[in-house]
């Protein structure tokens, strides 16, 4: 009961602090810092949605990247080639990115652990591969730019009233998912997380929910992607490389996989080092593999782990 | 197939030739079974006899080699696990096979909830359905486990458990239910509980049960099954059991 009154007033400040830092914070800070905390909502909704997969539902997919760059260029593609708004290309970004989850899961949801991680990576390379070739589509290496803005019902050029509307995006979306995890629905994945036997034998097919569970994740990542692409003006194929599938899917397991609000704040993290560290280097990847080796090794748990880590721990010395 | 009309409706369960083989090894041989509504059944038989391979064929959790399994007058050879569950198959699980990080309450919640459209509702929270969490209560009263419904599943006791593994089996009223071992690793007293619960069943379901304590199984089953090295070694009354030599051979023999 004390414990649980702890992590409860604990989530109370967890939510203030993120309340500050998202709504009251950003008219006081240089828009450069407003658009990082723009781009960790950006990616902390992709990355909450990698979560269902991660932590909810033991498909850890390293393709993530895929339907977020594949939301990403549909809105670019469209915007640029067709002047279509926000509200238009959003449904086309999610119905892109959730079919190609439905064709992918066919075949990468017949393996398991590795195979399943190389399948959904290789499935990101390629499209990868196709953003960085198909130049007369989507400009190959040059990327796409000269997106704008429009369609939202909004003026949103500016830095500032475009967090704010991402932010509501973000709140909206989020909840959305942590709707979804706490619906029958999102149980009957915690339950396949802890015994797919037994939910086979209660009546649950238990291939239909993990297959509907990787296309809703990829529709938010696409959703993600298609805000990314009006937010960035600019969408190229570092969009859809290897660094970007690594960084979601390290956002969940640095935050903590199966908690929700902890790819939130490994995205949080990610952007603010990646963007500060690229003033002194451009080693990037490296700063990534590093972070990857040290959080594996330190907090395998994650961030929203390591309370629990430091108890088991504990318990562990007093019992010798 | 003559399977139908061999089955002529008495039967809740009906297998023919069933063989799984793993690799080279066969778990089960060439096993002909059948069962009456409402039957109690005990199937015995020393460590390794297939008894628990035969319940993941008739379950469907392995698919057969061959052979054929009749269920309820369909015949369900073919269908995946969760199909037989709905046509009213349930079981329970040797080693203890429960959703551990949830609570107890919500282990029976998601049990309840296999056989229900609502499982796919996504815009709720599940703690909103409250008729779900009343059948969950009143599974729990009828195990005597009610007091434990917010406890953590891995912080029950290896009885508790036990008797949560037989009230989610329960939760969605199976015509045909599958118990396996039930009783194992419990104390005699926990052991007595167990059996009594299993004689308040509903008359009405069909019950196979594996059991390796001969009392337990003489106190629920009318009719035994001796399975040995994967082939029905015998089958008959507990006395025609007992009677048997080689019964005692190959199975009291080892003990
Ligand atoms: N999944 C499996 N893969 C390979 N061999 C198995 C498997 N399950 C059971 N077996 C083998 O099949 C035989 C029967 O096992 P089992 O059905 O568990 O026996 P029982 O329940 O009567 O003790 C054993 O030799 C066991 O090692
Ligand atoms: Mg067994």
């Amino acid at each position: 009961m004390k414990v649980q009154n702890k992590s409860f007033r604990l989530a109370w400040v967890g939510l203030a602090a993120a309340a500050l830092v998202i709504l009251v914070l950003p008219p006081v800070l240089p828009p450069f810092y407003v658009s990082l905390i723009t781009l960790a909502l950006i990616y902390g909704l992709v990355a909450t949605s990698l979560d269902i997969l991660i932590g909810y539902t033991m498909m850890p997919s390293l393709g993530h990247g895929a339907y977020f760059a594949l939301g990403a260029y549909t809105a670019a593609i469209m915007n640029t080639k067709l002047a279509a708004g926000f509200w238009a290309t959003l449904p086309v970004s999610i119905l892109i990115a959730g079919c190609f989850a439905a064709v992918l899961g066919l075949v990468a949801m017949r393996a398991a652990g590795v195979y399943f991680l190389m399948i959904t990576l290789a499935a990101a390379m390629c499209v990868w591969g196709l953003v960085d070739q198909w130049v007369d589509f989507t400009g190959g290496e040059n990327g796409m730019s000269g997106i704008t803005r429009i369609g939202f019902g909004l003026d949103l050029n500016g830095t500032l009233s475009f967090h704010y509307f991402t932010s509501a995006f973000y709140i909206v979306c989020v909840g959305l998912i942590y709707l979804i995890i706490k619906s029958p629905f999102g149980r009957t994945l915690v339950g396949i997380r802890d015994s797919a036997s037994r939910m086979q034998v209660l009546g649950y097919n238990v291939w239909l929910h993990k297959y509907m569970a990787f296309i809703i994740a990829a529709m938010f990542a696409g959703m993600g992607g298609c805000l990314y692409a009006y937010f960035n003006k600019f969408v190229g194929p570092d969009d859809a490389d290897l660094a970007q599938c690594m960084e979601f899917f390290l956002m969940v397991s640095m935050g903590g996989q199966g908690t929700l609000i902890g790819p939130n704040i490994g995205a949080f993290i990610i952007v603010f080092l990646k963007n500060l560290a690229s003033i002194y280097t451009d080693r990037w990847v490296m700063i990534l593999a590093a972070i990857y080796i040290l959080a594996a090794r330190f907090a395998p748990k994650g961030i929203l782990g390591l309370p629990e880590q430091l108890r088991e721990k504990k318990k562990a010395e007093a019992g010798k | 197939m003559n399977g139908k009309n061999m089955n002529n409706g008495q039967n809740a369960l009906f297998c023919q030739k069933l063989t799984k083989a793993f690799g080279g090894l066969e778990a089960v041989k060439d096993v002909d079974f059948r069962v009456t509504h409402g039957e109690r059944r005990a199937i015995i038989g020393p460590n390794g006899a297939g008894k628990t391979t035969f319940f993941s064929l008739i379950n469907g959790q392995h698919p057969v080699t061959s052979g054929s399994i009749e269920l309820l007058g369909q015949d369900v050879t073919k269908l995946p696990a969760h199909k037989r569950a709905a046509l009213g198959l349930g079981r329970t699980f040797q080693i203890t096979n429960l959703f551990p990080t949830q609570t107890v309450i919500d282990n029976l919640v998601i049990s309840a909830m296999g056989l229900m459209g609502t499982k796919f509702s996504m815009l709720k929270p599940l703690s909103s359905y409250r008729p779900l969490y009343s059948k969950a209560e009143e599974a729990l009263k009828s195990v005597g486990l009610l007091e434990r419904d917010s406890v953590l599943i891995k912080n029950l006791s290896y009885g508790e458990q036990r008797q949560v593994e037989i009230a989610m089996a329960l939760i969605s009223r199976p015509k045909v239910l599958l118990l396996d071992e039930p009783t194992a690793g419990l104390s005699p007293a926990e052991s007595h509980m167990m059996s009594e619960i299993i004689k308040g069943l509903d008359p009405s379901i069909t019950i196979l049960i594996i059991e390796h304590d001969m009392d337990v199984a003489l106190s629920v089953a009318d009719y035994i099954t001796v399975l040995h090295e994967g082939r029905v070694f015998m089958e008959g009354s507990a006395d025609e059991v007992r009677g048997n030599t080689r019964v005692q051979e190959i199975y009291f023999g080892e003990e």
